[in-house]
């Protein structure tokens, strides 16, 4: 049996920076997280909650309560961590901004994992303009064992400053492994909580005090940033001055090791006296950073230099080494020897046996759709369902529904209903049902409980019935909580009950008031079946319909010179029968032998 | 070795390259090498199509590789080793097999699954072409694919040495599943 890692007291690992994050947080003493999940930071906390016991780690309803409780903790004089996901941040923007003027009594870290590239997301926006704006400092690590070190510097400057620090990673840092040398867990005694008024209620008399703390903090940081380690000259060849940050620097040192390069560790104060010294030795400078200029456009206006960067290396996606050599020195990519070949998509799908299919194959047959929200189910806006036809931020399906509704009137949308999971409807859907009573809408809300939040790779949520541990916790009853808000009509379905699943449609559409269906049947993840049943196909009694494959199931495709359907067994799922269900002569059936 | 090594290991979600990525960094840092990794998560791994950067030498930088610098291309899905080919450098090679998972675009008609042999040889990639899922029957166990091919990778890495292979599978793969795990990497080492 492998050691759990709050065993491994030295040596060497080999770390995502996510890892690498949440063992910096074990070893600089935290007491305590919490946290919404969010691709690409989940494993932050998946790591602490399975490997560092001594962190008492919990899942948030959603990321502006994760970052309340952390703060209270922090008030108490617990040493705190919060992580999320860039949009994440912009739920938990409101007590964000305010904690900056309060400062942290124990040290705060909060983790951005932002996602250049749209790998797994809605947009991708940089928070470091989101730091900068709160007037947090920002450190930006550039591989596992800058993310392990500089997490534990950052509770260092958050009590040293008092003032919550923002660690800004990317995807390619969370989700990239290298190796990191490792040390033991420094306990530090929990400061415990002292009435402090003045500190903490930010009415305005205070709050002025607390911004003119703010602007003395950043000018004491900007000066202890000229000779911190976080920020380093590198110099080479002073034809070429490079400004950088994060996983930037790296792709810099791969493809130029030759240039001079400044890397920035702490990118909010920057570090003024450093940078001009900097551009002092080097003839031209150039900027190589992911995301928005703000390294350029920051210290191009405060010394009036000229500088390359964005308009050579895009604002829009991710960085890669390739763009970095054409972008320095007017380089050229590397020969390619086979080009590129043209090829069907493979774009992500339902799984087969999720429980999100059965309600988007009905939809899609109704000629109906749905406002949509963050999750898995999202996909139902792919063929063959296109049953998907909005999405804005999480929760948002419930309060875009309400407003289509305003705008065009329930006639003009009869078969439109919300499509959110139970995750993102505690999280914050419910509001927006609360609105729909309040403000007197008609429409259907679905609320598709597959008793977990799926899309981050399957973790607890407050309707499940376990904590982050997968200790046993109470479990919010949703139906209660949906007739409280004064929903008249409530129904719970099983979603691969087609006739069911339609029925229900069909007489919410009918009906002129507020309901709510909650499709109920658990996440493929959620079980691991013992015998694995899988559907075969019976030719002699097919008639070649492909209704089968209209589920858009992925164990489901189409021998075209056979004109019959072939069922992959790896994937065919047990517990599922809707391809079963949607044969009108019975050539589907379910195989009770195991397959191997 | 100066020169950094560059492997990138694809195919659709679900089908073990995470594995196989980590049984490979995990062989090359027992070599003594300087490793890093690449790879997505979230709705990337919804039966889309996954791949897993590895760099292994002295000193490695850059988590990603570049276009045109791979070694190996190691494909657990026919068509997505040509998803991948132009990643390779002039002296690479492009280790795949048989297995095809259809994706929807595919299932649902709008597109047609390309003729990977024809394409591949009319380009003159240099590739082995792997029955895997014949070895995999063989071996009473569909799930070691990814170890099969990555037996077969491991024949043009030369600089990790064999019972580093076998120390990273053990470190790795369940004892349940250890046998089965470790023939199959020595199946696909020896074809």
């Amino acid at each position: 049996m492998r050691k759990k890692l709050n065993e491994v007291d030295s040596g060497k690992l080999f770390l995502s920076g996510n890892e690498a994050i949440a063992r910096g947080a074990w070893e600089h003493g935290v007491h305590f997280s919490s946290s919404y999940p969010g691709t690409p930071s989940t494993e932050i906390m998946e790591t602490i909650g399975e490997e560092y016991p001594e962190i008492d780690a919990q899942w948030a309803p959603n990321e502006k309560v994760g970052m309340e409780v952390i703060a209270g903790a922090s008030f108490g004089g617990a040493r705190v961590l919060s992580t999320m996901k860039h949009v994440g941040l912009n739920v938990a923007a409101d007590p964000f901004f305010t904690l900056s003027y309060i400062g942290a009594t124990g040290g705060i870290v909060i983790v951005s994992a932002d996602d250049p590239g749209v790998h797994s997301s809605q947009n991708e926006q940089d928070n470091r303009l989101m730091g900068r704006a709160a007037k947090v400092v920002i450190l930006e690590p550039s591989d596992s064992q800058e993310a392990k070190d500089f997490t534990g510097i950052a509770y260092e400057i958050s009590e040293m400053f008092d003032t919550p620090v923002m660690l800004r990673v990317t995807t390619r840092i969370c989700h990239s492994k290298s190796i990191v040398e490792v040390g033991p867990r420094v306990e530090i005694p929990v400061k415990g909580y002292t009435k402090d008024i003045a500190k903490r209620v930010p009415i305005p008399a205070n709050a002025r005090k607390m911004h003119a703390r703010i602007v003395a903090r950043l000018k004491a940081l900007e000066e202890w940033g000229y000779d911190s380690p976080l920020n380093r000259i590198e110099m080479g060849d002073k034809s070429i001055g490079i400004i950088t940050s994060g996983i930037s620097y790296q792709y810099v040192k791969e493809v130029h090791p030759e240039v001079s390069v400044l890397k920035l560790g702490m990118t909010n104060p920057l570090p003024w006296k450093l940078i001009k010294e900097f551009i002092d030795q080097v003839d031209d400078v150039m900027f190589v950073e992911e995301g928005e200029p703000y390294l350029e456009e920051r210290i191009r206006s405060r010394f009036l230099i000229d500088g390359t960067g964005s308009e050579l290396m895009s604002v829009e996606g991710e960085l890669n080494p390739e763009l970095v050599r054409k972008g320095i020195k007017n380089g050229e990519s590397l020969p390619l020897t086979f080009e590129e070949v043209a090829l069907p998509g493979r774009p992500p799908t339902l799984c087969a046996g999720c429980p999100h299919r059965g309600a988007f194959h009905i939809l899609s047959k109704m000629k109906a759709s749905s406002t949509g929200d963050i999750g898995c189910y999202t996909l139902g806006l792919m063929p063959p369902y296109n049953a998907l036809e909005t999405v804005v931020c999480m929760g948002a399906a419930i309060g875009v529904l309400a407003g289509i509704e305003k705008a065009v009137g329930r006639e003009k949308m009869p078969k439109l209903v919300s499509a959110i999971g139970e995750s993102t409807f505690v999280h914050s859907g419910i509001t927006g049902l609360i609105d729909m009573v309040y403000n007197g809408n008609t429409g259907t809300v679905m609320i598709m409980d597959n008793s977990l939040t799926a899309m981050t790779g399957g973790q607890e949520n407050p309707t499940t019935g376990k904590n982050l541990r997968g200790e046993p916790a109470p479990a919010l009853d949703l139906e209660k909580l949906v007739l409280a808000c004064g929903v008249k009509h409530l129904r719970v379905v099983d979603p691969h009950d087609l006739p069911e699943m339609k029925r229900a449609f069909q007489e919410e559409f009918d009906r002129d008031e507020l309901s709510v269906i909650i499709t109920k049947r658990p996440c493929i993840m959620q079980y691991k079946p013992k015998r694995k049943t899988v559907a075969v196909h019976h030719p002699d009694k097919c008639v070649h319909c492909k209704l089968c494959v209209k589920l858009g199931c992925p164990a489901i495709s189409w021998d075209d010179e056979k004109k019959i359907p072939v069922i992959n067994e790896m994937l065919c799922w047990p517990n599922c029968n809707l391809c079963v269900q949607v044969c009108p002569k019975d050539a589907l059936s379910k195989d009770l032998e195991g397959v191997v | 070795m100066n020169k950094i090594k560059n492997i990138i290991i694809c195919g659709t979600g679900g089908q073990g390259i995470l594995m196989a990525s980590e049984v490979l960094c995990s062989a090359a840092w027992r070599s003594g090498f300087d490793v890093k990794k690449s790879e997505v998560h979230g709705m990337a791994q919804r039966g889309g199509s996954v791949s897993s950067h590895v760099r292994f030498g002295n000193k490695v930088n850059s988590v990603l590789v570049e276009k045109g610098a791979a070694d190996v291309v190691l494909a657990l899905e026919k068509m997505e080793a040509l998803r991948w080919a132009s990643y390779l450098s002039a002296e690479g090679k492009l280790i795949t097999c048989d297995l095809v998972i259809e994706p929807m675009t595919v299932n649902t008609g709008s597109a047609v699954y390309p003729d990977v042999e024809k394409i591949i040889e009319d380009m003159a990639i240099p590739n082995l072409m792997i029955p895997v899922m014949d070895i995999a029957k063989e071996l009473g166990n569909l799930r070691v694919v990814n170890i099969i091919l990555l037996g077969a990778a491991s024949k043009h890495l030369p600089e990790i040495l064999e019972k580093n292979w076998f120390e990273a599978i053990e470190e790795r793969v369940p004892p349940k599943a250890l046998e089965v795990n470790l023939k199959a990497f020595r199946k696909g080492r020896d074809l």
